[in-house]
């Protein structure tokens, strides 16, 4: 299916959340996740389901002020 | 008497930002030179760089307080909240909900709300805030334990644009931890804001765009010291009249 990645389209398999970002390569990234602007926890990526169209972002640690 | 943050008491009234420095060696030298006692971070788009850089944080061995930096509603900035909470593993959040972008200036109805429904989600909210004492209180009612009013527009570097303002809020609000947040340019700045009372400054470009940010974040740390150790020993009040300080009495009929 194809889901928009941090503002870009990608083609992933899914079908949860948790397969998307290991395939994705950040299976051990430390990252949070929101979907559709929700914020989903780590403890429930893998029981959460991707669909057509989702708009998914991945954010890490970054400098800040 | 330095007020705790949180239950967490701090070494040095000295936080600093983690952007913009010229490298990350440089980013770790001037933090741990100043003893900076914490360390704001953000949260963004991962594209590489996150793993390596909280690597460099969790080494600093210094509380982390992340914020919401760049959030221009309640909505995102609670998202953005809830993410850094995972990501950092701590209940700090430095809630900054902008109102306009050319000021940077908080938003305030958007921080109210922001503030209560982050406190009672279990978040120990730093809110990034004017020196507006009805907004102060409000916030302080919505559940926020700590206040952080700006010296001026982020970035700025113009200081304290407002003191009458902010010795008004320092008194109001005796018993409440405050920090100075954002606009401070020089040592001077910081200084200043201890010796009005504020329990801390936070500052980020005025060390990592300096010439010579090590120098400069030390600079700081020694401006906080004289600031705090100032306010400790009571000031004189000023006066407009002169008034001589040698003896009159003994003076030579010359």
């Amino acid at each position: 299916m194809r889901i928009e990645v941090n503002g870009s389209e990608r083609e992933v398999t899914g079908p949860t959340l948790h397969a998307a970002l290991a395939e994705l390569g950040w299976s051990d990234a430390r990252v949070a996740t929101a979907l559709n602007g929700a914020f989903v926890p780590k403890g429930v990526r893998r029981e959460t389901l991707l669909k057509e169209g989702d708009r998914l972002e991945v954010l890490a640690p970054m400098q800040g002020g | 008497m330095m007020r705790d943050f949180y239950g967490v008491a701090l070494d040095s009234p000295l936080m600093l930002g983690t952007a913009q420095y010229p490298s990350p060696a440089i980013l770790e030298a001037a933090i741990r030179g100043a003893g900076a006692s914490v360390v704001t971070v953000s949260l963004r788009r991962e594209g590489g760089q996150g793993q390596a850089f909280w690597e460099i944080i969790k080494g600093l061995g210094v509380p982390i307080l992340p914020n919401t930096a760049g959030c221009y509603s309640a909505k995102a900035a609670i998202t953005t909240a809830q993410m850094a909470r995972e990501v950092f593993e701590t209940n700090w959040i430095k809630l900054e909900v902008i109102g306009h972008a050319d000021t940077l200036q908080p938003d305030p109805f958007g921080l109210l709300e922001a503030t209560e429904s982050l406190a009672a989600d279990g978040f120990e909210v730093f809110p990034y805030t004017t020196e507006d004492q009805v907004l102060a209180a409000r916030l302080l009612q919505a559940g926020a334990k700590v206040l952080m009013p700006w010296g001026a527009p982020i970035g700025s570097g113009l200081g304290l644009n407002n003191r009458y303002g902010l010795r008004t809020l320092r008194a109001a609000f005796p018993d409440i931890p405050m920090v100075i947040d954002a606009g401070l340019g020089l040592p001077s700045h910081a200084a200043e804001a201890m010796e009005l009372g504020f329990d801390a400054v936070l500052l980020n470009t005025a060390v990592a765009q300096a010439g010579d940010p090590v120098a400069m974040a030390r600079a700081f740390a020694l401006a906080v010291q004289a600031g705090a150790l100032a306010r400790a020993a009571d000031p004189m009040a000023p006066r407009d009249m002169a008034q001589p300080s040698t003896p009159v009495i003994g003076k030579a009929w010359l």
